[in-house]
């Protein structure tokens, strides 16, 4: 028997391996945006896959490192871009790479390449020729996500499927503002640091300070309480918001994020030792300020229309008011039926506190020294 | 009070829960970073290139490359990359096979070796159908072929095709060692309710055939721990897969099913060492976490959630590859019973093997919808299979139907 197994061996070994996938096949991940004639993108492709292809170990040690990636990029530009063609209006979209990092998907680390690059023409409809690969590993395949007007679709490319057209078709003004209010909610949803500093402050709406907390009597008084918050915070974050999305304001993210959460911080530590009672509005006011520019980065990062700037920010903002209201309003009824028991005063209130504290504390360590401790 | 006190601690510790839950998901999606410096080691290659393998690998794309329709070096090249498949458990490496194959893919009757080599590679993706045709076609030009014939037996069996895997079976029967033909019908009167009959034959014919390599010992072995936990006899399963277990080799399919008979007698703790190094595999991966999960380690969330991108990446690029498994992950790992239902029920139109029936009478019961595993309920019946496990999960799902 030599080092392979004899053929027979294999099909045996099928009787009851067949069908068992063991690992994930070869992908590439294409991201393309297109506004007009520019075209920008992000290419990730699979180390293994450019090493097969043409060669990155050049110690030949079996490790890849990031200075052998580096050491290669051009070569991994001219290979890759040699194999990718975009076509509008009849005329092409030569692209060339203009920055390299790294990537860890769930199957390994890939190099990402972006890139961009101009049209001959602006069309309606844009042609991918997608071979990455194709010679060397016909069951790689491409998958593309096209990103055009704010509306995004996807393929997926295989030597059988080359070649694609898509159509840019206009995105109408209305999906566009749903997008964005979608992406609103879901980035409070997604934003513990948000969602933690009103909790921080709704905590204490349903018991009144008089030297020690005690429970409301009445619903109304609390929900004024929280009417006021949550005001004001979103009247705040929507004034830094705006200020930053169109580029009037900038601040640098760590100070923000750092800021955000000091922010945390504090609110949740003067639930345990009371500095600021009755006029949390007010503090919610002047971190809302701060918070603001978070939400900018976010809506930053996911790129803005610049022939729809005002419906993505309204859209965008209005999505992060309709979150946090779902998050108040699964919040008040509950906190208020609880707020004289001692669970809530003790254990929810000022544990709750506490732990935000140490939370948002740990928060504040990473963003200021740039550390990982509890953020994976 | 005391019940609104409950269920606010209930809706906390969810609260908590889906908070874990979410900043993993947020982990696990990716992010491009900008590595801190030169010698941060990315990639490990599976094959490092001084390994013998790769420098054979290397000649043999060399000579391929200088004249691509060399039949011979391609088929070679070809069935080096199906081994390595096989032994990493990666399909890229059955990609590359294919390329090497390139000359005579969509040839209608390609020479015979190429005709082979490209029905297991078709096999391999699951194009059952197109690999069969190219097989019959081989064993009609070559009757000798036993390879041909192997393959066929293979494919039958997944198919559930007993009858014809018994013809399959006997063609082997002179053109290839005792071991291997005992072991094919082994195989299969094993799991057509012949099992007592099949182990006994299996084991003699490995005591007759002296010394075999480490692949076929764990092969073999492996087999009669199957055979011996569907006679019921949970002792001797065990000592099997331990002997297994110890021969010097990696068998991916062998720590599968060693893994799932020790999640089979609850103990899980036993199966985290075993797997704990392969994350990189699919199947083994999904065995690790329910292990995990029934051990409620921290580490089950994180595993959770790279299969889940997994499979969700699965299921961008188009593949149905992994329904057996993703419907295993639904039922155990996510709940999801519908889901797993929808696709154990797929993948039985695809796959007919006793684990691919586990797991449709498994998600059926969890469903209470008998009707939906009417087809492993049927093959039950027609094979005769014996496992005293699988036939009472059948009698409960049968009973839901009185």
């Amino acid at each position: 028997m030599s080092l392979f197994p004899r053929a027979f061996f294999a099909a045996l070994l099928a009787l009851v391996s067949s069908g068992a996938l063991a690992h994930k096949p070869s992908d590439s991940y294409l991201a393309i945006s297109v506004e007009g004639t520019d075209v920008k993108g992000q290419w990730d492709i699979a180390l293994r896959d450019l090493d097969f292809a043409i060669g990155l170990d050049d110690d030949g040690n079996g490790d890849i490192t990031w200075g052998e990636v580096k050491a290669h990029r051009n070569d991994i530009a001219a290979y890759s871009l040699a194999r990718l063609k975009l076509r509008s209006g009849g005329a092409d979209c030569p692209v060339h790479a203009t920055e390299f990092l790294a990537d860890d998907h769930s199957d390994g680390a890939y190099s990402v390449m972006r890139f961009e690059g101009t049209c001959g023409a602006e069309s309606d409809s844009i042609e991918i020729g997608y071979s990455l690969f194709a010679d060397i590993d016909p069951q790689h395949k491409g998958l593309l996500r096209l990103e055009h007007g704010g509306g995004t679709r996807t393929g997926i490319f295989s030597p059988e499927r080359a070649v694609q057209t898509f159509e840019l078709e206009r995105i109408s003004a209305l999906t566009q503002f749903f997008d964005y209010a979608r992406e609103g909610v879901w980035h409070i949803w997604i934003g513990y640091d948000h969602i933690l500093f009103l909790l921080s402050l709704l905590l204490p709406a349903v018991l009144a300070w008089s030297g020690r907390w005690q429970a409301v009597d009445r619903f109304a008084p609390a929900f004024w309480d929280v009417f006021k918050i949550v005001t004001s915070f979103t009247v705040a974050h929507s004034i830094t918001l705006s200020l930053a999305a169109l580029g009037v304001v900038s601040l640098p993210s760590r100070l923000v994020e750092s800021a955000i959460a000091t922010s945390v911080v504090l609110a949740a530590l003067n639930n345990v030792i009371p500095l600021v009672h009755g006029r949390r509005w007010m503090v919610a006011f002047f971190f809302g300020l701060i918070h603001g520019f978070g939400f900018a980065s976010v809506l930053r990062d996911l790129g803005l229309p610049q022939n729809a700037l005002l419906i993505a920010l309204v859209g965008f903002n209005l999505g992060v008011e309709g979150g946090q209201l779902a998050i108040v309003s699964a919040f008040l009824p509950v906190a208020y039926l609880l707020r004289a028991t001692w669970f809530y005063r003790r254990v929810v209130f000022i544990g709750g506190s506490l732990a935000i504290v140490i939370v948002a504390g740990i928060w504040l360590v990473e963003r200021a020294f740039n550390m990982k401790i509890i953020t994976p | 009070m005391s019940i609104t006190r409950i269920s606010i601690i209930g809706t906390a510790t969810e609260w908590l829960g889906a908070f874990a839950l979410a900043s993993l998901a947020l982990a696990v999606q990716a992010a491009p970073y900008l590595p801190k410096d030169d010698s941060v080691v990315l990639e490990h290659l599976p094959v490092r290139p001084s390994d013998p393998v790769a420098r054979e690998l290397r000649e043999l794309r060399a000579g391929l490359a200088a004249n691509p329709r060399d039949r011979a070096i391609a088929v070679r090249l070809a069935e080096r990359y199906f081994a390595l498949a096989n032994s990493e458990g990666d399909p890229r490496y059955v990609g590359y096979a294919e390329a090497a194959l390139k000359p005579w893919w969509d040839l209608a009757t390609p020479p015979l070796d190429a005709l082979v080599m490209r029905a297991v590679l078709k096999q391999y993706s699951h194009d059952f159908p197109g690999a069969m045709v190219d097989l019959v076609a081989a064993t009609r030009e070559d009757p000798q072929n036993a390879r041909a014939w192997s393959w066929r037996a293979a494919i039958d069996m997944v198919q559930a095709n007993y009858d014809q895997a018994r013809k399959d079976c006997a063609a082997l029967k002179g053109i290839e060692t005792e071991l291997f033909a005992v072991g094919c019908t082994a195989y299969l009167d094993g799991t057509t309710g012949k099992a007592a009959g099949a182990y006994r034959a299996l084991s003699e014919a490995f005591a007759r055939s002296g010394e075999t390599s480490p692949e076929i010992k764990v092969w073999v072995l492996t087999r009669l721990a199957e055979m011996s936990l569907r006679l019921g006899n949970v002792k001797q399963a065990e000592e099997h897969f331990r002997a297994a277990y110890f021969e010097p080799i990696n068998d991916q399919f062998l720590l599968g099913a060693y893994s799932d008979f020790l999640l089979d007698q609850g103990r899980p703790d036993e199966v985290i060492p075993l797997l704990v190094d392969w994350f990189r595999s699919d199947i083994l991966l999904l065995r690790l976490a329910i292990a995990e999960k029934a051990l409620k380690s921290p580490k089950a969330a994180e595993h959770i959630e790279a299969l889940r991108s997994r499979f969700d990446a699965a299921a961008l690029r188009g593949d149905k590859l992994h329904q057996q498994e993703e419907a295993r992950f639904n039922l155990y790992l996510l709940g999801n019973k519908e889901k797993a239902l929808a696709l154990a029920q797929e993948n039985w139109t695809l796959q007919r093997e006793p684990r691919d029936a586990r797991i449709l009478l498994e998600a059926a019961l969890a469903m209470k919808d008998p009707a939906a595993a009417q087809g492993a309920l049927d093959w039950l019946e027609r094979s005769g299979f014996e496992d005293p496990a699988l036939r009472q999960t059948a009698e409960k799902l049968k009973a839901l139907r009185r």
